[in-house]
């Protein structure tokens, strides 16, 4: 076994007892990115120097706690001082942040190695990192198909093996989407649990980072690490952080999981429903209460989260206007031009299209049918969730109607990617902590499930998925990219 | 108002915090810096940056609203209001639209009719936007520079009800506003650094009509003469278009100083679309009634209480009390001096007469004044006891405001003393009278006016610094 196939958990336990040095385990991890990189594409920008040179002062201090000397990846929109952060898009493309991001700087904090920047969709509008304006990443378990977006990068070099963990941001569905579609695990913390601050906003009353990884123990751990409350996001807020590696070892009996009816409805796979399904009564066996309930709001809330994050959108992407950084039309005749011409040439077509719709949603005459309307749905998709939560301690449903698709498939045909996000954007919207574990296999591709807790409760949603992860073996299942 | 039209003024005035830092981030909100040296990521508008609301800017809008006798509210939020200038970083300024931190206020002015009140809308905080620097004028200039020490410096827009009526009663209105303002210490308010900015709201309607006329808003209006002045040709120009069949349109309008009028900017179909929402990068902003009251006690003396208590303490007619309590720094001044000198009347006088015609005749500012209060109260003392008659003591005022000495080193140095003595005064006056006989026998024959002649002679011989009741005091008893 190579050190690169190991758990975020075994490579510490190597460095602590020091089995291994970080140079080793560093060098172990540029092997496995050069070798698969070409296929994957997962990585935007690569920093195998500076890990490496990092890898060599853990060495040489000898002393090995946290994550000291654990490699990992960045989704790009989370800002990397000194390296470039480039949002997958051309208005950004030689952008270097002066700071950190606090979940950055959290990490580097503890000790982790960065490795690089990973692929996304431009600005992590997307579903399949198609959308990036550099190359489509793709997917470890068939190169022929999408490994999920917006953080496809980060799934993609998680599950093959180029880094042991990656954070992602989930604004709809964009960290649980694709650790489904490359089978490996990913929670999006609570709204509020992470700060954002250094993470280039999509949607900020949606946005919220999280961690990828191979097993659930690696997620609680580094979410043990970016968690917490921040003095420069607001919205972060003073809550208990618990030792989220303590729900790991907790049995479930008598846990009572809740599955939506209208989450296994028509338009869902009928492969994935009969593996989620399955994946309950593993639930039951290991001492679960499982029972049928109805979320009746979530039918709506798609369109809804369309209006509130593109309208958001629209505010946040303005900045980018060519004036103190990022790409800059040089020959415009006047401020007016130059803003147009910058923005024309530095946004996908996606991009623009979001903006667009955003900027009509909050339109004078549009704003009170659209975006005040959709915030009344978005209350009422929470109420439906606190009220199942007032007799549930988790929700369970698939994570995606499908699994990964072809790339070239769905481009052009926006409705039909966005439907990828179904399941997981009433999550957002509610504002609940959500994770997507590997419960399967649908034709040789990963199949995720995704759990679904109260407000702030991760624990339940780890506890939960741990249980699932110790009795079963798919995540133990990798993805054979014909490399030695 | 002439041809019985009535004019309507609202006026929108911008106040500038003086908080230790700017409104959503650690720099400093100090004015006058290098280009570009106030600013972080945060307040340039940097991918990935967050507000963070400053506390003090809450609190002293707060106390700006208390001074404005306001509802502070117990919970409000701020909003996006997107537009694009390469000025404002975000492309959007961070505000507050339908629920502000302050309502429902009002201030006084003394108008024509007496005491006016003017009903204040809502007061709400924002963040300003930086500036651009131009090589000449806008349409000229080749290229244009962006200074954002500016941007991020939190604001309080404080509108008020369409209560004025004409120029002198918007005047009147801002006057009471700023020194309500700097009273209550939250902006230094100076129009000429732009930490205190107004636009008006002008509309005229026939005598009598209840309905509002078509409104035009003025802006760039950069002191209060500017203000009059714009008000003044706006009304001119909406009567006489009325009078010509002409419709007035909504529409911005901006004062051109050096034409003295004001031009159309741009319509009510070309007003932005601001598009605003609310700003999700902060929790809504909860004030407790403890926070208030703390505010509220921490509230220094406001104008209007230091004018009821000249008048009651020193006797001070309204008026006179009413221009010692018009900035802070006047107030402070007189209430310094009474420390040492009791007479509040004679200080006052000395600080309307003198020293005001002083710092009109210069241009400055109290603040900026040489003459330390206790050296005014120490001249004074010196009046009293004899030592300088009061025409001396204008010339010391003078020289004390010129070099910031105190008055006695300027009578050493002059040997301008008061001569009181009566010996040396009798043996001056002797020698006068012995001089002017045929004066003192006009005066013996009953020409009483003759003394004015003989003081004046003994006033020569002493160069002015003969005390002058000890001077008709001794000749009335050498001629009688």
């Amino acid at each position: 076994m190579e050190l690169y196939e190991l758990t975020l958990h075994e490579m510490q336990a190597l460095l602590h007892k020091k089995e291994a040095s970080a140079q080793e385990l560093v060098q172990s991890v540029c092997g496995r990115i050069n070798a698969v990189e070409d296929k994957v594409k997962a990585f935007l920008t690569l920093d195998q120097e500076g890990a490496l040179a990092q890898a060599q002062q853990w060495d040489a201090r000898g002393e090995f706690s946290g994550l000291a000397g654990i490699p990992y990846g960045l989704k790009d929109i989370i800002c990397s001082r000194g390296i470039r952060t480039t949002c997958a898009s051309k208005i950004l493309e030689n952008f270097v942040p002066f700071y950190d991001a606090t979940v950055a700087a959290r990490l580097k904090g503890a000790g982790g190695v960065l490795m690089g920047k990973l692929n996304m969709d431009e600005f992590a509008m997307g579903s399949s990192t198609e959308q990036s304006a550099f190359f489509p990443t793709r997917n470890p378990w068939d190169l022929e198909r999408v490994p999920g977006g917006s953080s496809g990068g980060s799934a993609a070099a998680v599950a093959a093996g180029e880094v042991p963990f990656a954070l992602g941001t989930d604004t709809g569905g964009s960290i649980r989407q694709p650790a489904s579609f490359c089978g490996v695990v990913g929670i999006k913390p609570t709204y509020g649990r992470v700060s954002r601050y250094g993470v280039v906003a999509y949607a900020s009353s949606l946005d919220q980072v999280g961690v990828l990884g191979r097993e659930v123990r690696d997620c609680a751990l580094v979410l043990n690490i970016i968690a917490g409350q921040d003095p420069l996001d607001s919205t972060c807020v003073e809550v208990e952080k618990p030792d989220f590696t303590s729900y790991l070892n907790q049995d479930i009996k008598g846990l009572k999981i809740a599955y939506p009816r209208e989450y296994f409805q028509e338009g869902i796979d009928k492969g994935i429903k009969e593996i989620v399904k399955k994946a309950l009564l593993k639930y039951e066996e290991l001492g679960a209460i499982i029972e049928e309930v109805s979320l009746p709001h979530s039918e709506y809330a798609l369109p809804a989260y369309y209006l509130v994050a593109t309208a958001e959108a629209s505010a946040n992407l303005a900045r980018f206007d060519g004036v103190r950084y990022g790409l800059r039309d040089l020959e415009a005749e006047n401020v007016i031009q130059m803003f147009s011409a910058t923005r024309a040439a530095g946004f996908g077509d996606d991009v623009k299209m979001r903006i667009m719709l955003g900027t009509y949603a909050l339109s004078s005459g549009y704003y009170d049918a659209y975006y005040l309307k959709a915030l009344k749905v978005r209350r009422l998709i929470k109420n439906d969730f606190d009220q199942v939560f007032q007799d549930f301690d988790l929700i369970v449903s698939p994570t995606t109607p499908t699994p990964a698709f072809k790339i070239g498939e769905q481009v052009g045909d926006p409705l039909t990617l966005y439907m990828n996000d179904i399941l997981t954007v009433p999550i957002n919207m509610a504002g609940l902590p959500g994770m997507s574990i590997p419960c399967g296999f649908l034709n040789g591709l990963p199949v995720g499930m995704q759990l679904v807790g109260k407000a702030f409760d991760e624990g339940t949603l780890i506890r939960a998925a741990y249980a699932f992860e110790n009795n079963t073996d798919y995540h133990k299942v990798k993805p054979d990219l014909g490399v030695m | 108002m002439s041809s019985g039209f009535e004019t309507v003024i609202g006026l929108e005035v911008h106040v500038e915090l003086k908080t230790r830092s700017k409104i959503f981030c650690s720099c400093s909100n100090e004015f006058g810096a290098e280009p570009n040296t106030n600013v972080c990521p945060i307040c340039s508008g940097f991918p990935g940056m967050l507000p963070v609301l400053n506390r003090q800017v809450v609190e002293y809008a707060i106390k700006a609203g208390l001074a404005l006798n306001c509802e502070i509210a117990d919970s409000c939020k701020f909003d996006r209001k997107n537009y694009f200038y390469p000025d404002l970083p975000k492309a959007y300024q961070i505000s507050q639209y339908d629920l502000p931190i302050c309502k429902k206020g009002y201030l006084d002015i003394e108008a024509d009719g007496g005491k006016k009140r003017i009903g204040i809308t809502r007061a709400h905080l924002e963040e300003d936007a930086g500036k651009l620097v131009h090589q000449g004028s806008i349409t000229s200039t080749p290229f244009s520079l962006v200074d954002l020490n500016r941007s991020g410096v939190p604001l309080l827009e404080i509108v008020s009800e369409p209560d004025l009526r004409n120029s002198g009663e918007a005047r009147a209105y801002m006057e009471k506003l700023r020194s309500l303002l700097l009273f209550a210490g939250v902006s230094d308010c100076k129009m000429e650094e732009g930490s205190l900015r107004c636009d008006a709201n002008v509309s005229v309607r026939p005598c009598g009509e209840e309905k509002l006329g078509t409104r035009a808003e003025i802006k760039n209006l950069n002191s209060f003469k500017a203000m009059e002045k714009a008000i003044d040709y706006e009304v001119r120009r909406q009567i006489e278009a009325i009078e010509d069949g002409e419709e007035i349109v909504q529409e911005t309008r901006t004062w051109e100083e050096d034409r003295q009028i004001t031009r159309s900017m741009r319509s009510k179909e070309e007003a932005h679309d601001y598009r605003y929402f609310p700003e999700p990068d902060l929790t809504p902003l909860r004030i407790s009634r403890d926070w208030v009251n703390q505010v509220m006690e921490s509230m220094p003396e406001m104008p209007e209480e230091a004018r009821e208590r000249l008048m009651d303490e020193y006797g001070l007619s309204a008026y006179d009390a009413g221009l010692l309590t018009l900035t802070p720094d006047t107030l402070a001044f007189f209430d310094e001096c009474t420390r040492y000198y009791k007479d509040g009347k004679i200080i006052s006088n000395w600080m309307m007469g003198e020293m005001s015609k002083l710092l009109n005749q210069k241009n400055m500012d109290i603040a900026q004044c040489q003459i330390e209060p206790v050296k005014l109260a120490h001249m004074l003392k010196l009046i009293d006891k004899g030592s300088i008659s009061g025409k001396m003591a204008k010339e010391i005022f003078e020289i004390m405001f010129a070099t910031g000495q105190a008055a006695e080193e300027i009578i050493k140095e002059k040997g301008m003393e008061q001569i009181s003595d009566t010996a040396t005064l009798e043996k001056i006056i002797q020698e006068v009278i012995d001089r002017n006989p045929g004066v003192v026998e006009d005066y013996r024959n009953g020409k009483k006016k003759a003394t004015g002649f003989l003081v004046g002679q003994v006033m020569q011989a002493t160069k002015g610094q003969a005390n002058p009741a000890l001077v008709n005091q001794i000749l009335a008893q050498k001629l009688n």
